[in-house]
């Protein structure tokens, strides 16, 4: 239920980085480390940390609905966020898209029945120059995709 | 100042101004959603846009500073076409449902779109279409048609205190919710549907009840508060459908607390008394106004007659107009009783006879956000004083000190510098010790009266009280003043304080020796007018408490529910339980005045009747009857002149409110009167003692939760539907000291106070000091319990003895 | 690397262990900081340095930096802050990233120069929230700079003292804009400030702000190095220095280019190893698509500076080059580009929270084969609407891909209308071609 004292000990080295009474400051990534222990950000989680920093719970729901990383419902062990922008576009994501659809039989937004895998579509990463991209649980960024590399990268993963 | 040039117009703005200010100044209507004079400036819905010379794009008029010499234009080609484009996107996702929108009629997007919107929509998509929140009984929510102009947020969160509401995603999918299913529990939740330009949060008692226009609008004064907030009525067919504010900048500016817009469904209350009824053997019978009269008068004048004036006893509602109050004390006057109090719930009389005038706030309400320091006891400002609240928040904002003492740790939602919560009956300890650290100020060369002195040396200044004379007396932590405008308040709990006379004298002395203002927060709407109008007793008279005390023959309740308005419910039944004849002039029946009334009277509440209020700052707001009697009810004044003229009362014919009022002043300006009347200062110090031992260990706090204050408020469903009305009443101790006694969380508890008792579910509850337990008052649940700041005991229940046996 | 390359920002790039302390220090790294504070060196002094450079912020705006700097103020009486935005997330964009996870210490450096030029006690840098490795690479970084004495609490012993923290985004365009990444540090919405006030007295927590681009600040070490004169001759007038190029899309080599400023686009394109798949160049969006797309014959010729980009219709934006080839359908890809800025929208303004979804809206029905005629017209002018009249650019952003694709390959779109398919995809890439060139010629 409550946020592990490993968490919180993340959450209170974000807080020394801010003075003292803008604890708000830290929502950003108490969110994220919440959202990393949890898998994704239930209205209890963001109530917790809201709790924690001392600020009202609409605050945090605020900025946990206005970014797009944190995960508002459940999503798999592994979140495939592929981008599929201009420059990934020119490069064919379409076609790792369309890989990663039939592979896993899911499409945007839509979670794997054995709960393993999430595909959601992003926007711009600011890697470009390494289209087509994705990146798993929003911190290991992979690059200059194929359908080949997206197996192997699969097949990598603990299930 | 700065020289600006609006359409041609030149104008004078101070510095710092917007366009939107120099445009308002002038007169010059620039269309605006998001912009609201009182809130923060969002610049977000970009109405606004106006052309300003040398720029070449549009600029917000609410946000952009003037500069001298500019030149603006609000009607040029480029402004219009701003502004048109704006309207064009505001319009593409909203509803087409004006016909069945409650804001149709006076909504400031169908207004400002008949000025600058397109005939016809170029938008084709699908629109947008958002889910409604339910966030409680006050406000109703549409909210496809919300505009994302984040007024209602920016208002909880700085005007309320508390960010109750957000814009929550983001982009075309951004929409205002609440957290989940919180409600919006704001004392000024519904200012909100005010400050909401389209018909996204509208009334929800008002919901469909009538279109705008087919209301009539009348003014009015708010009848709950010492504050005198300005109010319009809105009627349709002579019955009372809302309320509105009515701006007035100095008392209320644009706002209303929820108390004064929906008490109204109070008006319209099934439990109104349309017929004057008499009791006959224990059963009531409906009969005609003559009758009743003559049986109240006739009664009356048989007991006085037979016993002397003094057998009679009469209160008054503090919310009663300033008339009425006259007449009732003129009425005991002449029958010979000086038995008259209108102080129900104050139970320390020790000043009467050394005040050396009429008690107020001591200052004007706005002068409240000038303060630097203020210091407030007993008084929880949330619950009696929603809107001097919100002033206070506002001085703190711009960096004032707010210091507090009280029985009750509840949050104001505003940061308090500093505190001392302690029991009632320590806060005149704590006081002593202010006072002592006040007069030990260096600056200082007042000395205090040796008598004080003497008084003050035992005592010991705790690190806290120190902080708060530190504070009052300018030496702020973070901002050290020479001469700061301070002020010291006494709120509604020091004013039902057992030893309120001690804590006025010491407040007073406190306030006297840093130079502050001292004055009183007034509960009722009109106390300060029956203080002027001498509603009390002269020489020698029963007080409010003593005439229930020592039980009389004959009552006569003008406004009063005594179970719920008198300090102590218990004493209040049996002493009337036991008089020969109790007439009531009532707007309500209700279960005890049944019980304990032989005769009542039905009087009609303000908005029936023309009268005065008197505000806590002594201003004097005489207001017509909006809408006419229901039923046979008539208005107070009237039904107690008659009695005067049936009793036989001498120079009491009087043929209007206005006669009443002339005769109050005699004849002269009321404000003259009021300028020479107002004194808080006390003829000699009363004695204070520093340490009183009580009997018992525990001492109840028990405050008047802000919709039991009166009977229209308790009758109004919106407001006892809302979260701030306790469903089921607690009994709240420290959670140490329920360890201490070995109660439970949620255990039924036996509390008695004297002969009166009540079983309440405990709770722990870190804000009720220790050696306290906080039980609220005006409730039917603990009408059988005595003082709401008596002292109080408290007893498990043993298991095996079923509950039931014990009085509820 | 290619030789014509000029390695400022990046110079650690192709060194082994890039991002570490030793690397940089190796390369002389942190000595003009030492310098500069242990001289006790004027901040005027300084300040007229970067003034000297030509450095224009590198994040998109291209605003004179030290111009810039020159407007914090002096005399504060509380924390001033400095902020480092490298929330790259304008599509094309990905120069910074390299810098973080390549060179740091060198982003420090400059930041602590600018701190102590400023008279800031704090600074945050602001990361963007899907680099996730980077963003540790660039915290690791801080903790080895604080461990060696560069960043913390009276360093050299002079008194001076500078706390540097990373901080990051969490997926949301918008926070790129100064004022939105303000108050995303603040841990709020990243919705943009009204200006004024500008950061300068009203930024972090309301007080004095600097904000710069990464590139900007990294750029500080180099000009103390070496004169503001020489970084400024680096370039051309008005665009002083070397500029990172991220060049993405249909090119053989995509990556960052770190070149002097003014070089030819085509040298440019020709480093990034051409049009892939030996492909004709059909159009090219120079900075980001904030910037007007340019078709090849309007940017075959033009210099990548602020000037020679301004001169070809568009501008240098952050120095993002998309790169099109004759295959580009471009009703498609403004589709994606509308989805792209309706979805990032931060909903605050009406003209942008409305109109985003319209022209996404419009532009998606032409593509559905459900285009009207009108519909062009109809495009322009939501645009225009929505151009200029919001709080921050990301509404003239978003008028900008519509306005310019329209502008410069209308034929395609009204195909697209007539026909309910793509001109390109209908195999009439060579017509579509010959159109734009006939009309450059």
């Amino acid at each position: 239920m409550s946020l592990s004292t490993e968490s919180q000990a993340k959450i209170d080295r974000e807080l020394t980085k801010y003075p003292p009474e803008h604890r708000q400051a830290a929502v950003m990534s108490a969110l994220r480390i919440a959202q990393t222990e949890k898998g994704w950000l239930s209205k209890e989680t963001i109530a917790e940390v809201a709790d924690y920093l001392g600020i009202p719970a609409i605050a945090a729901l605020e900025v946990a609905t206005f970014y797009n990383m944190y995960e508002l419902e459940p999503v798999g062990k592994y979140k495939i966020t592929v981008c599929t922008n201009i420059s990934c576009m020119l490069r064919d994501s379409a076609e790792i898209v369309t890989h990663l659809e039939k592979k896993l039989g899911i499409g945007f937004n839509e979670t794997t029945a054995d709960g393993q895998f999430t595909l959601k579509e992003g926007e711009c990463m600011g890697c470009c120059g390494g289209a087509p991209l994705f990146h798993i649980n929003n911190t290991q960024m992979h690059e200059y995709l194929t359908p080949e590399k997206v197996d192997q990268i699969l097949e990598g993963l603990d299930k | 100042m700065l020289n600006v040039e609006i359409d041609g117009k030149q104008v004078e703005v101070e510095n710092g101004s917007t366009i939107i200010d120099a445009a308002d100044q002038l007169g010059i209507a620039i269309p605006r959603f998001c912009y609201h004079k009182k809130l923060s400036v969002a610049a977000n819905c970009r109405m606004c846009l106006v052309q300003v010379e040398k720029f070449n794009k549009p600029l917000p008029a609410c946000a952009t500073p003037v500069a001298d010499g500019m030149k603006i234009f609000t009607r040029s080609k480029a402004a219009v076409e701003a502004q048109q484009s704006v309207m064009e996107f505001l319009l593409i996702n909203h509803p087409l449902d004006c016909p069945i929108c409650d804001q149709g009629g006076e909504c400031d997007l169908q207004d400002i779109a008949v000025a600058y919107g397109a005939p016809a929509s170029r938008y084709t998509e699908e629109k947008r279409v958002v889910l409604n929140k339910n966030i409680g009984p006050l406000v109703s929510t549409d909210m496809t048609r919300c505009i994302q102009c984040t007024r209602c947020v920016r208002f909880l969160k700085e005007v309320g205190g508390m960010m109750e509401l957000g814009l929550i995603n983001r982009g075309e999918h951004a929409e205002i919710t609440a957290y989940v299913d919180k409600s919006v529990d704001s004392e000024l939740s519904g200012n909100i549907i005010d400050l909401c330009p389209v018909g996204a949060l509208t009334s929800k008692p008002f919901r469909y009840t009538a279109r705008s226009w087919e209301l009539t609008r009348r003014p009015s004064i708010a009848p709950h508060d010492g504050l005198g907030s300005h109010i319009e009525v809105h009627i349709k067919d002579g019955k009372v459908l809302r309320v509105l504010p009515r701006e007035k900048e100095t008392i209320n500016e644009c706002w209303l607390s929820d108390r004064d817009r929906f008490s109204y469904e109070g008006l319209n209350s099934p439990d109104r008394l349309k017929v004057p009824m008499v009791k006959h053997n224990g059963v009531w019978h409906e009969t005609d106004w003559k009758t009743a009269l003559e049986l109240a008068a006739g009664q009356i004048k048989d007991i006085v007659n037979s016993e002397g004036g003094d057998v009679l006893g009469v209160l008054v509602s503090p919310n009663s107009t300033m008339e009425e109050a006259y007449l009732a004390t003129r009425l005991a006057h002449g029958l010979g009783s000086d038995n008259v109090d209108y102080r129900l719930r104050h139970t320390d009389f020790r000043h009467d006879g050394k005040r050396l005038g009429v008690i107020w706030m001591g200052c004007n309400i706005p002068d409240l956000q000038e303060m630097d320091r203020i210091l407030v006891i007993g008084g929880n400002l949330r619950n009696e004083h929603p809107l001097l609240a919100q002033r206070i928040r506002r001085a703190v904002a711009n960096g004032a000190e707010l210091s507090v003492v009280n029985p009750l740790d509840d949050d104001p939602l505003i940061p308090i510098k500093h505190k001392a919560i302690c029991s009632p009956n320590d806060m005149v300890n704590v006081l002593s010790q202010i006072l002592k650290a006040v007069s030990g100020m260096e600056r200082l060369s007042l000395c205090l009266p040796k008598s004080l002195n003497d008084l003050l040396e035992k005592v010991r200044v705790w690190d806290n009280s120190k902080a708060i004379a530190l504070s009052l007396t300018g030496h702020g932590e973070t901002m050290d003043l020479i001469s700061p405008r301070s002020a010291v308040f006494l709120g509604n709990i020091s004013q039902h304080h057992p030893r309120y006379t001690e804590i006025f004298s010491l407040a007073e002395a406190i306030a006297s020796l840093c130079g502050a203002t001292f004055g009183v927060l007034s509960a009722g709407a009109n106390s300060v007018g029956a203080n002027l109008v001498g509603a009390m007793p002269k020489a020698g008279g029963l007080n409010a408490r003593t005439m229930l005390e020592s039980p009389r023959k004959a009552y006569m309740l003008v406004n009063v529910e005594p179970e719920f308005d008198c300090h102590n419910p218990r004493l209040a039944s049996n002493a009337l339980q036991q008089a020969e004849c109790v007439v009531a002039l009532t707007a309500y029946k209700s279960e005890s005045l049944e019980r304990d009334a032989d005769i009542m009277l039905p009087i009609t509440p303000f908005t029936e009747t023309s009268g005065t209020f008197m505000s806590m700052e002594g201003r004097v707001q005489s207001f017509t009857a909006v809408t006419k009697a229901l039923g046979e009810a008539r208005p107070g004044w009237k039904v107690l002149r008659v009695l005067g003229n049936l009793t036989g009362v001498s120079d009491f014919d009087f043929d209007s409110t206005e006669q009443v009022k002339n005769d109050i002043f005699g004849g002269e300006k009321p404000s003259t009167v009021v300028w020479r009347t107002l004194n808080n200062n006390l003829r000699e110090l009363i004695d204070v003692e520093i340490k009183v031992k009580l009997d018992s260990d525990l001492q109840r706090v028990g405050e008047i939760p802000q919709f039991q204050t009166d009977a229209i408020v308790r009758r109004s469903t919106p407001l006892q539907k809302t979260r701030q009305v306790v469903k089921a009443v607690l009994a709240a101790l420290h959670p140490e000291q329920m360890q201490k006694l070995g109660i439970q969380e949620g255990e039924r508890i036996l509390v008695r106070q004297g002969s009166g008792s009540a079983v309440l579910a405990a709770h722990a509850d870190s804000r009720v000091p220790h050696g306290c337990v906080r039980i609220p008052g005006a409730l039917s649940a603990t009408a059988s319990l005595g003082e709401l700041l008596g002292e109080i005991t408290v007893e498990r229940i043993p298991a095996e003895q079923p509950a039931g046996e014990v009085i509820a | 690397m290619s030789a014509t390359q000029t390695l400022v920002c990046l110079r650690t790039v192709g060194q082994d262990n890039p991002a570490s302390l030793a690397t940089y220090l190796k390369l002389g790294g942190y000595a003009q900081l030492q310098k500069l504070v242990t001289e006790k060196v004027k901040a005027t002094e300084i300040i007229s340095q970067v003034k000297l450079s030509g450095l224009r912020g590198r994040g998109g705006a291209g605003f004179p930096t030290g111009l810039k700097w020159s407007f914090m103020p002096r005399y504060f009486d509380g924390t001033k802050y400095l902020v480092c935005n490298t929330d790259e997330g304008e599509p094309g964009t990905f120069k910074d990233r390299d810098i973080i996870r390549y060179n740091p210490h060198q982003l420090i450096e400059g930041m602590a120069i600018a701190a102590y030029t400023l008279g800031a006690r704090v600074g945050y840098n602001y990361i963007h929230g899907e680099i996730w490795q980077d963003y540790e690479i660039f915290e690791a970084a801080l903790e080895e700079a604080r461990a060696a004495g560069f960043l913390g609490e009276n360093l050299f012993g002079t008194g001076f003292s500078f706390d540097l923290y990373a901080v990051h985004g969490y997926g949301a365009y918008i926070c790129g804009e100064e004022t939105a990444l303000i108050e995303s540090i603040e841990g709020k919405k990243g919705q943009p400030r009204f200006k004024p006030p500008f950061p300068a007295s009203y930024g972090v927590f309301g007080k004095p702000t600097n904000v710069n681009n990464t590139e900007s600040y990294t750029s500080i070490p180099w000009i103390m190095e070496h004169g503001g004169q020489a970084f400024q001759e680096l370039g051309v007038a008005n665009s002083g220095g070397s500029k990172i190029f991220s060049i993405s899309g249909h090119v053989d080599k995509p990556g960052n280019y770190e070149v002097n400023m003014g070089i030819p686009f085509a040298e440019l394109l020709a480093l990034a190893g051409g049009v892939w798949k030996g492909r004709q160049l059909k159009a090219v969006i120079p900075g980001g698509p904030s910037t007007a797309v340019l078709p090849a014959a309007a940017i075959i010729g033009a210099t990548m500076d602020y000037d020679g980009l301004s001169k070809a219709g568009s501008s240098l934006g952050a120095g993002s080059m998309i790169v099109m080839d004759e295959t580009t359908c471009m009703v498609k890809t403004l589709k994606r580009l509308s989805y792209f800025f309706f979805e990032e929208s931060c909903g605050q303004c009406t003209p942008c929270r409305e109109g985003t979804g319209w022209l996404y809206r419009v532009i998606k029905r032409i593509v559905d084969g459900q285009g009207r005629l009108e519909d062009l017209d109809l495009l322009t002018d939501v645009s225009s609407n929505i151009s200029g009249r919001t709080i921050c650019a990301l509404g003239d952003a978003a008028a900008t891909p519509v306005l310019s694709f329209i502008k410069h390959f209308r034929p395609e779109f009204e195909y697209y209308i007539r026909h309910g398919r793509s001109m390109v995809e209908d195999g009439l890439a060579a017509q579509s071609q010959a159109q734009q060139e006939v009309a450059y010629a």
